[in-house]
């Protein structure tokens, strides 16, 4: 997959902290004018990779290239094209949002004029023309999140790295925030996107990876994901605990995968690919066999479940040696 | 909401001048062209800070006036020397004491900026790397050129005068400019090593403290004990001191050792040894930040 259309690439990257294995073999390619989406639960290495990626932290082991440039021989180079938003907002709180648009346009070696008025331009597209003389610790967390993302896209960048850009935002400034990176897309420009939420990288990735444990667990469209990780599982609660046994061959027949039983609150769950039908299948099939049913739903799968069933192990618990990697 | 979005996309898509790969510097003069140029813009950041917090100027301000107040007539009035008055020895001593303070202020700036989110995007923008600690640099020497302008005025105030000359008096000023630009550096070097900025504050103090007692600040090093004296001699406050006080023509100046006689050498030669030391170790520091 490394190919010259890739605009960011990593191979086996590595980087410890101590004993801890931030990083433990990472390899990813992002194809120029895509989205990736970097899915994991927090400890999975999603903010170490950024911020290798962009050159704040040096790596181990391996090798990493953005636009074309090596990411540790030439990080001057990389830093001239990439813009980040990390997960809390890098601008300076003293500073007044447009006083902060106009120092990193400087910073940018842009000259004093055209940095105020792109500085104007920014803060009119995030909607922050009227609080453009607050200082920013006066910014509510949407608005700074926002100014964080405008301070990115001074010049424009051809590799946007975005950390978990909308945890803690409101449903309005997510919106906001992923239609500004659609419409940089449109344009031409890489992103790199990490999230906790199965929701957003289904928004905005073209592909998704799933990291845990600093490593590539599953690649793919997040239809290929949903897929393999059953996009659904159905619900049956039986009144009396003898029944669980019968009552799981039955929900076995419609079910994409193993049933799980969970004796404890006569609880049987079960992945299964089109959805009504199963319901309709798995109620007039117990219905037929005379059990008492207390409870039947369809639900989407949990992140928890997705990795339950990627990675073998909950998220954050420790990887079986023999975890299974599939790619 | 969805033509609100769409305008939005067309919006953001639609400006923001390109990056360009080929605005890097590749000489070393052109680096150092950058580097000046950010390490400014840095320095006007700074700046800036002061300026939006008022009650931050005055509480910075009012130790300088606070110091020659005190000690000129609190220690003033009491205390005599052998060298004539002693609120005109002092205060050379005093200006020389705030620069020295001044050295928490840009411990605990640098410090709060690295603890601060602001630093990634700083480190990830194609700007010199040396410009947020010579922005920093930069700021408090405009900063003490304020505080020396009212340590200055108020000296005036209460009967201290330079008796040899403004162009002396100018030099004397330069000098002490000259050790608080070294002292940026210790402050940086500190502030990295510390990075929690509120421990900052309480650090410097202890340091501070003992330095300036153990100066020709307020007493003569010929009037201690022969080895505390070599100490204060020796101590690159009084070089500044000495060097000031013979500059304004200020009572106290000479004195039986080497140091005490040549004080201008040293004037310049301790700030400049403080820079080698302290600059190199700083940028290092800031470097290591990567790990």
């Amino acid at each position: 997959m490394t190919t010259e259309t890739s605009a960011v690439v990593a191979e086996g990257l590595h980087k410890r902290y101590g004993a801890t294995r931030a990083l433990d073999g990472f390899d990813l390619s992002v194809p120029a004018g895509t989205v990736c989406g970097l899915l994991g639960p927090n400890g999975a290495g999603k903010t170490t990779a950024v911020r290798i990626l962009s050159t704040l932290l040096r790596f181990d082991a391996g090798r990493a290239r953005v636009a074309g440039y090596d990411v540790a021989r030439q990080p001057e180079q990389v830093r001239g094209v990439i813009g980040l938003t990390g997960q809390y907002a890098a601008v300076d709180e003293v500073l007044s949002g447009r006083q902060n648009l106009i120092l990193f346009g400087r910073l940018h070696h842009l000259p004093a004029r055209i940095a105020r008025r792109r500085a104007d331009e920014l803060l009119e597209q995030f909607g922050l023309t009227g609080s453009a003389t607050r200082s920013a610790a006066e910014y509510s967390g949407g608005m700074r999140r926002r100014l964080d993302l405008a301070a990115s896209l001074i010049m424009t960048p051809r590799v946007l790295f975005l950390d978990e850009p909308t945890t803690g935002l409101d449903p309005r400034s997510r919106n906001q925030l992923w239609a500004a990176v659609r419409g940089l897309v449109a344009d031409g420009t890489t992103v790199l996107l990490t999230t906790q939420y199965l929701e957003e990288a289904d928004q905005l990735a073209d592909r998704i990876l799933v990291i845990d444990a600093g490593r590539v667990v599953a690649e793919g469209t997040s239809a290929e994901l949903k897929a393999r990780i059953g996009a659904d599982r159905i619900e049956v609660v039986v009144r009396h605990a003898a029944e669980l046994g019968t009552a799981a061959g039955i929900v076995e027949r419609s079910s994409a995968g193993p049933v799980t039983v969970d004796p404890e609150i006569r609880q049987l769950s079960a992945p299964v690919v089109d959805r009504v039908a199963a319901l309709g299948d798995v109620m007039r099939a117990l219905r037929d066999a005379g059990i008492a049913v207390e409870d039947i739903a369809l639900r989407r799968p949990t992140l928890d479940e997705a990795f339950l069933h990627l990675t073998g192990h909950q998220p954050g618990a420790a990887r079986p040696s023999t975890a299974e990697v599939a790619a | 909401m969805t033509s609100t979005l769409r305008e939005q996309h067309r919006a953001v898509a639609a400006v923001g001048p390109a990056r360009r790969d080929t605005g890097r510097p590749t000489g070393p003069l052109a680096r150092l062209r950058w580097a000046v140029a950010d390490g400014w813009v840095m320095t006007g950041r700074n700046m800036a800070h002061v300026i939006r917090s008022p009650e931050e100027i005055v509480i910075y301000f009012s130790l300088p006036i606070m110091f020659v107040l005190v000690f000129g007539y609190v220690f003033g009035s009491g205390m005599a020397t052998g060298a004539g008055n002693y609120r005109e020895y002092l205060l050379p001593g005093v200006f020389v004491m705030t620069m020295l303070y001044g050295l928490g202020a840009t411990a605990s700036g640098i410090a709060m900026d690295v603890s601060r989110g602001v630093v990634d995007r700083f480190r990830s923008m194609p700007m010199a790397r040396t410009a947020l600690v010579t922005g920093r640099t930069g700021a408090d020497v405009l900063r003490a050129l304020l505080e020396m302008t009212i340590l200055v005025v108020c000296g005036l105030l209460v009967g201290w005068q330079w008796r040899n000359g403004l162009l002396d008096a100018f030099a004397a000023v330069g000098l002490i400019l000259l050790l608080r630009l070294a002292l940026t550096w210790v402050g940086i070097f500190l502030g990295l090593m510390v990075p929690n900025p509120d421990t900052v504050g309480v650090i410097v103090f202890p340091l501070a403290f003992p330095l300036t007692a153990l100066s020709n600040v307020f007493v003569a090093p010929d009037l201690m004990p022969s080895w505390l004296g070599a100490i204060s001699s020796w101590n690159p406050l009084s070089a500044t001191v000495a060097a000031s006080r013979e500059l304004f023509g200020n009572p106290g100046t000479g004195g039986d050792s080497w140091a005490a006689q040549h004080p201008m050498l040293l004037a310049v030669a301790w700030p400049l040894l403080l820079i080698a030391v302290f600059a190199p170790l700083a940028v290092r520091r800031y470097q290591r930040l990567s790990r």
